[in-house]
């Protein structure tokens, strides 16, 4: 096989290819053409390409073959649409050129967006955001759910792009760059909170997926593995995906809003009057 | 930095609409107790492909419509699955009533076009079952037919004597007579179970 045949999409999608290129293209411009002040820097601009870069990677490339036929491979696929990719997006801080693209959009077009933004904060809630994240994760390996997902195109995609953007909505609210002293932003202590939260039921399905005896994803059997495995070696090392990286990932994020929090700490008054202390 | 969480309890109103939703949606995305195979109706596209027959002709699948038609994909070689999943076929068929087993036919797709010609395939296939066709194509058409039913086959390194296994769906693709995707017949049901499946198919569309 030829470089081309492993970067050439396997199944491809024309849609995910233009949202792909309309976000590179947006981005892009407007880093080039924002005022110097707001422009953000080379490192979170690489960091925003490898985000956006690693997710195209993962579903338009081979990858995506072996993600199909190979359990442990549609982990990996999954990690990084739900977790790695949209966690380097949020972590590069898209804001300023989010704002570039808000001051020029048309008001028309504002209000046309009013039921999006309503959407958007619903979803946004902290217990909603939480539920979401991990329900999703549950619904798509629930054995006779994720049967389908495998045998369906059409629900194969579905899959992907929900993952991929609840995973942009969830990291997105944890690393909302706005500091909650200033703005209506989430409060760094409610944002740990939360990725503590979500760590637990994770690690709980993956030990499920290791510790399980027999096939519990017996579709891969079914329709074939796109290489010789042994299907037990295959589901354990699936388990592990689902189970330690995303566990790291929590304690990763919490670390960086804690860092976050400590520079600010005292940084804002929060209070007009500070509190005093009281002894009865 | 405030730790209190929400007091509001807003975000409680919603979810159980959400639950419900997705529970909903489990609930029609489920197997189907009806059949012993797994229901597949709307998953899959309908039955399309252009192949090699046993004599070398092409063969397209509009062809055969009005039949009931069961897709499988193997190869002569096979150690034991091909084997194994035509006698099943084959004995499910030919216990079925005789005006439905004229009804019925069974597709054996070769994915080893290499050493797998129209003659070797059609000695194969019929010391199994006269209602079973052998077909194979070029190795393109194969992975073309392969990724519409989301199934992929590959080729082990050969031996010294040239022998190499091929990796290859172990399921069967049933289709009604219109050609739509119906079951998927997984490799641990029984003849008796496929069977089962089969009458029931073609009583409803006859």
């Amino acid at each position: 096989m030829s470089i081309i045949d492993y970067v050439a999409p396997y199944d491809f999608s024309a849609l995910t290819v233009l949202s792909y290129m309309l976000v590179l293209a947006f981005y892009g411009y407007g880093v080039l053409r924002m005022p110097e002040g707001d422009r953000p820097g080379t490192g979170r601009v690489l960091t925003f390409v490898l985000g956006v870069m690693l997710c195209y990677g993962v579903m338009q490339t081979r990858f995506d073959y072996y993600s199909q036929y190979m359990f442990f491979v549609h982990r990996g696929q999954h990690l990084i649409l739900h977790h790695l990719g949209p966690f380097l997006i949020a972590l590069s801080n898209p804001l300023p050129v989010m704002r570039f693209w808000y001051d020029r959009i048309s008001p028309g077009l504002k209000g046309a967006l009013k039921p999006v933004g309503f959407v958007y904060r619903c979803l946004q809630q902290p217990l909603i955001a939480s539920v979401l994240f991990v329900g999703l994760i549950y619904f798509w390996l629930w054995p006779p759910i994720h049967f389908d997902a495998m045998l369906s195109r059409n629900l194969y995609w579905i899959m992907n792009w929900s993952m991929l953007l609840d995973g942009l909505l969830f990291w997105w609210l944890i690393f909302d760059p706005r500091s909650p002293a200033l703005s209506s932003a989430l409060g760094y202590g409610k944002r740990m909170l939360i990725l503590a939260l979500v760590a637990i039921p994770q690690m709980i399905l993956g030990a499920t997926i290791v510790f399980s005896r027999g096939m519990v994803y017996d579709v891969y059997e079914v329709c074939g593995r796109a290489w010789p495995m042994e299907p037990a070696t295959d589901q354990l090392i699936g388990g592990l995906l689902t189970w330690i990286p995303p566990a790291m990932m929590s304690i990763l994020g919490i670390l960086i809003i804690l860092r976050r929090a400590m520079h600010e700490d005292g940084k804002y008054s929060t209070r007009s009057n500070p509190l005093k202390v009281t002894t009865s | 930095m405030s730790f209190h969480f929400p007091a509001n309890l807003r975000p409680w109103f919603k979810l159980p609409p959400l639950l419900a939703t997705i529970f909903l949606l489990g609930g029609c995305l489920g197997d189907d107790d009806s059949w012993h195979g797994k229901d597949i109706q709307g998953l899959m596209p309908e039955l399309a492909f252009e192949l090699t027959g046993t004599s070398g002709e092409t063969i397209r699948a509009v062809e055969l419509d009005g039949q009931i038609r069961l897709l499988f994909f193997g190869f002569t070689s096979c150690p034991d699955v091909c084997p194994t999943t035509l006698q099943k076929l084959s004995q499910a068929i030919k216990a079925m009533p005789p005006e439905m087993q004229s009804q019925t036919l069974a597709l054996f797709v070769s994915v080893d076009p290499k050493r797998d010609t129209p003659e070797r395939l059609a000695s194969y296939v019929e010391f199994f079952d006269k209602r079973i066709v052998g077909l194979t194509g070029d190795e393109p058409r194969l992975r073309e037919l392969a990724k519409r039913y989301r199934t992929t086959f590959g080729y082990d390194e050969p031996d010294a004597d040239g022998n190499y296994a091929v990796s290859h769906s172990s399921a069967v693709y049933v289709f009604d007579r219109d050609g739509k995707a119906r079951l998927l017949i997984r490799p641990d049901l029984s003849a008796d179970e496929i069977r089962q499946d089969l009458v029931a198919l073609a009583g409803e569309s006859s």
